[in-house]
């Protein structure tokens, strides 16, 4: 407990803060597995639906707002250049900086979120979300040629659009929530250039969430987009 | 007994028992060796309540007819059963609680890497636990304890969402539990404990948690897309709406066939620790057991679809499935052959735990060479969905898992509570349980042979004395089962005192006192020597002491 008396964030199970920071660190890292193979499985039934429904999934996909995807995209990727901004002002002992780019972080997140909800709404007003009240007009080719699609297998692209992109929008909140509480806990000055490992971790966790949508928007979004 | 036992007038040394009495103390503590009680209670809660669904279902087959029961009852009964039994029993019952308890002190450390997480995990469990219980109080589930889509997504009108939420939360438990065991392993251990010296027990642990940070996942998911397409009509199983049903079988074993080596694993390390004790010997070929458990974490994820064998996927997957099946019986025949090269020339004694773990060697030869009957394509399609398939996976999931854990918590009984167990009634209840098991199980590998499916309340006269052998085989099991509930209990007041070693045992965790105090060790060990170092153990005491 010696130790207690001049590092107030070392844990009294171990030996020296450089043992806490490891495990902490390889702690998160397994979570973040833990969250691929949760994604996983979802990608799997996307991997095999969109080769057994593929005209399906580029009709279903090319109803998706495209300008509104790629916005977000880089909604996210600025967010994390913000959380490296942040870990770095950690790093540093700079606390405003540290707070500023974390609300920041926040910000942008909840702006992904936002254009989110739209896309949501724009869904409904169409009648794209799975359920007794969908529908799925046949989309026209270049030649003016109305493409057969079966609107159950375009119901079924919906079903996974809304299933993935929830589920990434959940872990976005949960994210957001995080950022708070850490930007509250860093304002109070909880952190140090010695300990700011939950920065860092939750930085981790918002990295991974940001590269899932990396996947999500293309397999989503650009199917059948190249020409 | 042999052990130099301290009168119990004088000033009690403070341990992790008695730092602290108050319902907080226990309830908020971050103690893995609190929290393994902790788990030790609820687990064997939940084990009685899924033996008394056992007992239920076992009862109504005593007859051919279906008198005690309805046939929507009796869904519902046997799906408790499995559901209880296998997230709130078996997966967690090792290595939450021996686990929980022995991973720190057999490697030297204070506590697991994450004692607030390992707190959580168990409140996770208990939420799991309260939710499946209320599920079973309102009305219950009838799919089985697999959820197969489309019965569970469109045409079973029971509790679906709540048990699979329940599932759900369990399965978080275990996430974070083994998520704790690997960073504890490969952070905190003492001084000069390299890999090579780690008793087998924490190898099977970490293999077990790789299982589970990467198996458990993917159930969640499932589970959540099973709940969403009942509550918002998402298909993605759904046939009719271009989705495959046999998607969900294959993402649900993708997890639940590793879970079956999450539930074996812990109690072969177990074995490990007994054979080699009971033996006095050295572990035969430690590489080899060692590796073997994390052959079997690595293989048990390319075995799932032969679950599927008659489900209708392609007849080449299935081929290849066959042969990964039957590869995967190689590292559990490697560890069962290096128990058995173990014994010889050691010197065996039969005190309780060691008739446990020759029980699991036994059985789970049985349940592992009929798990290669099963995994040939042909006479999987004769005994699919029959009491074949039931024999052998009791024969692996009670002969074995249960025999390991139950050798496992009279082993370590003395270092968890500093009492002994009463070593005669012990040794009754391990033969009671022996002989009952096989009673039980054994006449449903020929029920299941001569086409008894699984399943039904009803079935053909003919059936009637294997299933009346079963029902009494089951009583005798039960009998069993409850005897260590009342000694255990008793022992707490009226058992011998053990003094810190009392099996003259290697390990880490033998070296500290019984119980352990709380930070486990007065000085963190410096390990200089081997796992199982039984020739260096000196002569005095080469003995292993039969409690009283």
């Amino acid at each position: 407990m010696e130790h207690a008396a001049h590092n107030p964030a070392l844990l009294h199970h171990f030996a020296d803060p450089q043992q806490q920071k490891n495990a902490a660190s390889l702690g998160m890292w397994l979570f973040l597995v833990t969250e691929i193979m949760f994604f996983g499985g979802m990608f799997c039934a996307y991997l095999v639906y969109r080769l057994a429904h593929f005209n399906a999934f580029a009709a279903g996909s090319q109803q998706l707002n495209i300008w509104l995807g790629a916005t977000n995209t880089v909604v996210l990727l600025v967010s994390s250049v913000t959380v490296v901004l942040a870990v770095k002002a950690a790093e540093a002992g700079n606390r405003k900086r540290l707070v500023s780019y974390l609300i920041v972080t926040v910000l942008l997140g909840l702006t992904f979120l936002v254009i989110k909800g739209f896309e949501y709404a724009e869904k409904f007003e169409k009648h794209h979300v799975p359920g007794a009240t969908f529908q799925f007009t046949e989309p026209f080719d270049d030649n003016g040629k109305q493409i057969p699609v079966n609107p159950n297998e375009a119901q079924l692209f919906f079903s996974l659009y809304f299933a993935m992109t929830g589920m990434h929008a959940l872990h976005m909140i949960i994210g957001c929530g995080l950022f708070t509480v850490l930007a509250v806990l860093a304002w109070k000055g909880h952190y140090t250039p010695g300990y700011f490992t939950p920065i860092e971790n939750a930085g981790l966790y918002w990295h991974l969430v940001d590269i899932i949508w990396i996947y999500l928007f293309p397999l989503l979004y650009l199917i059948s987009r190249h020409s | 007994m042999a052990t130099i036992a301290i009168p119990a007038n004088q000033a009690p040394k403070l341990h992790y028992l008695n730092n602290g009495h108050s319902l907080k103390s226990w309830l908020l503590t971050t103690d893995h060796k609190r929290i393994a009680i902790l788990y030790l209670i609820s687990v064997t809660v939940f084990f009685f309540l899924g033996g008394f669904f056992a007992m239920l279902i076992r009862l109504e087959l005593l007859t051919p007819q279906g008198d005690l029961m309805q046939a929507d009852t009796y869904n519902k009964v046997f799906t408790m059963h499995g559901m209880i039994m296998v997230f709130f029993f078996l997966i967690p019952v090792v290595p939450a609680v021996l686990g929980n308890f022995l991973v720190p002190l057999m490697i030297g450390a204070k506590d697991l890497a994450f004692p607030r997480i390992n707190l959580m995990s168990w409140y996770l469990y208990v939420v799991g636990g309260i939710l499946i219980s209320h599920v079973m109080l309102t009305g219950g589930v009838d799919t089985g304890w697999t959820f197969y889509t489309p019965f569970s997504t469109d045409y079973t009108n029971t509790k679906i969402v709540e048990a699979g939420l329940a599932v759900f939360i369990a399965g978080f438990s275990s996430i974070f539990t083994g998520l704790n065991f690997i960073v504890t392993i490969h952070r905190m251990r003492a001084p000069g404990l390299a890999w090579d010296r780690l008793p087998l027990f924490i190898w099977a642990n970490y293999a077990t948690s790789l299982i589970m940070i990467l198996g458990t996942p993917v159930v969640a998911i499932t589970i959540v897309l099973v709940a969403v397409e009942r509550l918002f009509h998402l298909g993605i199983f759904d046939p009719k709406l271009g989705g495959d049903p046999l998607l969900f079988q294959h993402l649900f074993w993708f997890y639940s066939h590793p879970a079956v080596y999450i539930m074996i694993l812990p109690s072969m390390g177990v074995v490990s620790e007994l054979i080699t004790c009971f033996s006095r010997k050295r572990i035969f070929g430690y590489k080899f057991i060692a590796l073997s458990s994390i052959a079997i974490a690595v293989l048990g994820f390319l075995v799932w679809a032969h679950h599927m064998f008659v489900a209708g996927i392609s007849l080449y997957a299935a081929m290849i499935f066959s042969f990964l099946t039957f590869f995967i019986g190689v590292p559990s025949a490697v560890k069962v052959f290096n128990w058995t090269a173990t014994l010889y020339k050691g010197s065996i004694s039969y005190a309780t735990p060691m008739l446990y773990a020759f029980g699991f060697i036994g059985l789970f030869t049985m349940g592992g060479l009929t798990g290669l009957f099963l995994a040939t394509l042909g006479i999987d399609v004769h005994v699919t969905d029959t009491y074949f398939v039931v024999a052998h996976f009791h024969y692996v999931m009670v002969g074995g898992v249960l025999m390991g854990y139950l050798g496992g918590l009279h082993f370590w009984w003395p270092k968890m509570t500093g009492r002994m167990y009463p070593e005669a009634w012990a040794k009754l209840s391990a033969l009671l349980v022996f002989v009952g098991f096989n009673l039980t199980f054994f006449p449903q590998f020929i029920l299941g042979y001569v086409g008894m499916p699984r399943r039904y309340w009803q079935y053909p006269p003919e059936f009637q004395a294997l299933n009346v052998l079963s029902t009494a085989g089951a009583s005798i099991l039960a009998a069993g089962y409850l005897l260590p509930m009342i000694y255990f209990v008793w022992s707490l007041r009226y058992g011998a005192i053990a003094d810190a070693n009392p099996w003259a045992a290697a390990g880490l965790e033998w070296k500290t006192a019984s119980p352990p105090p709380t930070f486990n060790f007065d000085e963190t060990p410096v390990v200089t020597w081997e796992a199982y170092n039984y020739d260096e153990i000196p002569a005095w005491e080469r003995r292993v002491p039969v409690a009283k």
